[in-house]
């Protein structure tokens, strides 16, 4: 069976032409999605059955859903501080379970922005987020930034589909179109395909940005001879190159949102855009990761008004990163317990916060074994969403697409085993009340 | 089979002509009957108000503009925070409150239908998944076309058949309930940076003009016979001296017959098209000439856009006047354009009474309401949450119905307002018959929905009911606007679907409400033209595939499908 018109579970660009080729209920085939995209569609080793452990050192043992899913609610229910973390390898449709759960159970709800782009959150919160979506900047760029970021191994088919060599309306000559300009602390394989490669000492983009919108501003005279590392004369080069662009656009990542600055840089770079504007258009858009991690901040918002790290033990929705976000209060050792689901802190989380899941019960709910199953006492695997499962995911321009279900499998859906847990979690307060 | 009979009942249903009088209202199975037997639950509304349920039909609920609000407000959603009961979920935000609040809160003023006034229809999808999280209240979405590259290439080849098609195509794609243009043509100049000025700018590079969009979209409109009319927010919105150009829109409907009975052509929140002066220096009123021209004509209704003290949220698909807004309160600023559709921007801000500018924007929208004799021409809106928060309305409804209340609210504001405003010498108090055709039945009937039910309590209507506690022989609304006012805050019942929501201001039931949408068949030979232009474009110029673009029926969990089209 050809299955057409496939979304691909693995990177912000939330591809949506990919073709499957599905027998006896077996992916076999899959065409137009990046290696990566590939090998998530075509799967490899699942977690089989729930397990369970008492010390994070010995073995685990299967046992059954119902009993993993009872005493993960008991944990949860008999909790102070439980954080709920994750959630961006999912669909829109468990994370609003997700935020009820968090309701339930009085804890903090978070995602994988945190370590990501929850400072880009900060940003928008100082200055907006003057953008658009991917079919404009495909239509109409005429320059393309890449800042701290590296698409052509995180996010492979971005610069062919929607940003560098694509034609659009007014953009016919696709490559030809466009200048590229990135800007890296290193050059990455991106840096090696742009027109111009700006190195950037590590931690100076700040200055680097505050240069270039000196420049926009007319104010070139205040630069001194050199800003994080880039020579002035390139720096108004280039930032006459963006005043005089009819459409410039500006993609950013990590290199940008988890460097020295973090959010102060986004705010800076968004003041850069919107000066520009009274130039000619400009937008910028973070280079999120996951297919689905903007789909949790648009969840969680409309839910509870803000995008992540929501703290329920109030009763009501608080938010205040630095201070409810998942680092924030597992350095502080708040946290007694976690569930992690559809994410892998144990991959990404600093030592410090690794040190404190290390001491409590974490639970995971994922279809794969990864660093956060070390970590686990209790493993509860899930559908892979987008192959297995159809439901609702956000690309990173925030336009939300159904992904479509490829092949049956017998494993719950991430939602299934969330419904289950509120279901004893409200079992349990509403005996011991 | 639920039976409700309401007792005692001082109603007022101005679409069956019944203007206070008292009598009983018989509920069975979530509709108005004329009878129920004796065992029906009974509520003894002894002489109080008894309106039907409240629809807005212009208001930013849903979508993405309004979640770009809330990510970019964690300021707003720290406000209005109310902890979850046994049957509500918890509450947060003033201006763009999160989806439980706005259900609650529009049940507990007595509202029980909404429209969603702008959505994209790349982003319909998420318009609809926060819609069906919005509690109680019925819903529908009115969807934008006037800056899209289908319907002016449509334009540009006079292809009237064709565009009908594309507008029938796209409101099933959004799952839509009418045709919504902002700023015609402004929002693909803004693709790269521009706007246009007026009705006869030429759009860069589609060579139409905003005044072929308004003209063909109005006609195309009527061909597929849509039960509501165009709803416009014309060019220029936001720059003193708009009302001419609003008054030159208004004629281009002039000779557009309806086929229904209803107006040819919704002008929205005109309280922010009704400017004079040249600059801020001069700003001044020109609602006048505005009310005027309804006074003459009646193939046209408007909205307010009610202007209300203290912060706000500026949303719109005028992208350009966002970037402006933004601009000039040094505000933060977020863009949102849509490839091949439209724009948008997001800007909170705040009114002061002190600020004249403010002070005059104000005075507008009531000036439009009280001048315009009329009272079926003017729904009270607050173009939530552009002129302010929703929440506010019991608040604009006193200020319709006394010049007591308008004069200590002019207390607090700028004198210069009163030279440029003619607010001060208007002494017309709307009563409480008024203030329901204000606030639900011409609401209704703009956006044609008698027919199905909604803005009154005639036999077969649906059982949406308010139930105020204010008895309107004994309460002088002209003095007693406080009384008013908290009556319309909270009110004693809210049924809605024959099920009682509110009881005492508080929710007590959290019922899902129903998406209304439209589907119509176009003309066969248009339809084909448009499809291969349709493929076209998404071959070549979206980015994404036509077959992930529609709105699934998963999104749509409780629809109410109004079939019509080509005759």
């Amino acid at each position: 069976m050809i299955i057409k018109d496939v979304l691909c579970p693995f990177c912000g660009c939330l591809c949506d032409d990919l073709t499957v080729e599905v027998e006896n209920n077996k992916v076999v085939d899959v065409k137009h999605a990046c290696k990566i995209g590939t090998s998530k569609i075509m799967g490899h080793d699942r977690i089989k059955a729930p397990m369970m452990r008492d010390d994070k050192n010995g073995e685990f043992r299967e046992v059954s859903y119902d009993e993993a899913i009872n005493e993960s609610a008991k944990i949860l229910a008999n909790s102070k501080r439980p954080l709920l973390y994750g959630w961006a390898s999912g669909v829109c449709e468990m994370m609003k379970k997700g935020v009820l759960l968090n309701e339930e159970v009085g804890g903090i709800i978070d995602n994988t922005a945190s370590v990501c782009h929850g400072p880009s959150a900060l940003g928008v919160h100082e200055k907006g987020l003057p953008t658009g979506t991917l079919g404009q900047f495909a239509n109409r760029t005429d320059l393309v930034v890449f800042w701290g970021c590296n698409p052509v191994q995180a996010h492979p088919r971005h610069m062919s589909r929607y940003s560098v060599f694509n034609k659009g309306f007014f953009t016919t000559k696709g490559r030809k179109s466009r200048k590229v300009v990135v800007f890296d602390v290193r050059k990455t394989d991106t840096a090696e395909m742009a027109d111009e490669y700006v190195q950037v000492n590590p931690g100076e983009d700040y200055m680097v940005i505050s240069a270039l919108r000196a420049v926009v501003a007319d104010k070139a005279d205040v630069i001194p001879d050199s800003v994080g590392g880039v020579p002035k004369e390139k720096l108004v080069e280039l930032g006459e190159a963006m005043k005089g662009a009819k459409y410039g656009m500006v993609y950013f990542g990590m290199g940008l949102t988890q460097s020295r600055g973090k959010y102060k840089n986004i705010d800076n770079a968004v003041s850069l855009i919107t000066e520009l504007n009274a130039h000619g258009k400009h937008s910028i858009l973070p280079m999120r990761g996951h297919y689905n991690v903007t789909g949790f901040g648009q969840v969680c918002a409309w839910e509870t008004g803000f995008a992540n790290a929501v703290d329920m033990s109030r009763g009501i929705p608080y938010y205040n990163p630095g201070e409810t976000c998942s680092n924030d209060l597992l350095m502080r050792e708040e946290i007694d317990s976690a569930m992690i689901i559809a994410g892998d802190a144990g991959a990404h989380f600093p030592a410090q916060s690794i040190a404190r899941m290390s001491k409590v019960p974490v639970i995971q709910v994922d279809p794969f074994h990864n660093p956060t199953t070390e970590m686990a006492n209790i493993v509860i695997p899930t559908k892979v969403s987008g192959v297995e499962l159809e439901g609702t995911a956000y690309r990173m321009d925030s336009v939300s697409l159904r992904m479509r279900k490829l092949v049956d499998v017998d494993f719950p859906s991430d939602e299934e085993v969330l419904d289950k847990i509120i279901a004893k979690v409200r079992e349990i307060k509403g005996a011991s009340s | 089979m639920s039976e409700m009979l309401i007792k005692n009942a001082t109603v007022y249903d101005p679409i069956n002509n019944i203007n206070g009088d008292m009598m009983d209202i018989a509920v069975k199975d979530g509709k108005i009957v004329d009878s129920v037997g004796g065992s029906a639950q009974t509520i003894d509304a002894g002489g109080r108000l008894v309106y039907p349920g409240g629809v807005d039909a212009h208001t930013h609920i849903a979508g993405s503009k309004v979640n770009v609000g809330r990510i970019m407000r964690p300021d707003d959603s720290r406000l209005n925070n109310k902890p979850r009961t046994k049957v509500t979920r918890p509450r947060t935000g003033y201006t763009v409150p999160n989806v439980y609040s706005m259900g609650y809160g529009y049940a507990e003023m007595g509202y029980t239908t909404a429209f969603e006034a702008a959505v994209p229809i790349l982003k319909a999808r998420h318009t609809h998944e926060e819609l069906e999280e919005i509690p109680i209240i019925d819903k529908a979405g009115l969807t934008l076309f006037g800056s899209n590259w289908m319907v002016m290439d449509a334009i540009r080849e006079d292809d009237l058949d064709r565009l009908a098609a594309y507008v029938a195509w796209g409101l099933l794609a959004s799952r839509g309930w009418g045709i919504k243009i902002v700023n015609p043509g402004g929002g693909e100049a803004w693709g790269f940076g521009k706007n246009v000025s007026g009705l006869d700018d030429p759009v860069p590079n589609f060579e139409v003009t905003p005044r072929q969009i308004v003209k063909q979209l109005a006609e195309a409109n009527e061909k597929l016979n849509l039960p509501h009319s165009i709803h416009l927010h014309c060019n220029n919105l936001g720059k003193p001296g708009n009302y001419e150009t609003t008054l030159a829109t208004f004629d281009v409907c002039k000779d557009i017959k309806s086929k229904r009975d209803r107006q040819s052509l919704h002008v929205t929140h005109v309280q922010f098209n009704a400017w004079g002066g040249n600059h801020w220096g001069d700003f001044e009123s020109k609602s006048e000439p505005i009310a005027d021209y309804l006074n003459k004509n009646d193939f046209l209704t408007i909205d307010m856009g009610q202007l209300v003290f203290g912060s706000a949220t500026t949303m719109t698909a005028d992208g350009p006047v966002q970037y402006a807004n933004a601009r000039l309160l040094k505000a933060r600023w977020s863009n949102g354009d849509v490839e091949l559709e439209d724009s948008s921007g997001v800007t909170p801000l705040e009114y002061h009474p002190q600020s004249y500018i403010h002070g005059i924007m104000w005075a507008i929208g009531l000036e439009l309401a009280l001048l315009t004799k009329d009272p079926w021409q003017v729904l009270m809106t607050t173009d939530h949450p552009n002129g302010g928060p929703y929440v506010n309305y019991p608040m604009v409804m006193t200020m319709l119905m006394s010049q007591k209340r308008r004069e200590k609210e002019m207390a607090k504001i700028a004198e210069l307002t009163f030279e440029r405003t003619s607010i001060a010498g208007i002494d017309r108090e709307l009563d409480w018959y008024d203030i329901a055709i204000k606030t639900r039945a011409a609401h209704a009937k703009v956006q044609g929905i008698i027919e199905l039910g909604k803005g009154h309590l005639g036999v077969g209507a649906d059982a949406d009911i308010a139930i105020y506690d204010i008895k309107p022989d004994e309460t002088d609304a002209t003095m007693e606007f406080d009384k008013v006012e908290a009556a319309f805050r909270h009110a004693a019942y809210t049924i809605k679907g024959g099920e009682i929501v509110v009881k005492d201001g508080e929710i007590t039931a959290v019922p899902k409400g129903r998406t209304y949408w439209v589907k119509a068949t176009a003309p066969a030979d248009g339809h084909e033209r448009m499809m291969e232009d349709l493929k076209m474009k998404f071959k070549k110029y979206y980015s994404v595939n036509m077959a992930n673009y529609m709105v699934q029926d998963e999104y749509v969990e409780h629809p109410v499908v109004f079939e019509t089209g080509y005759q």
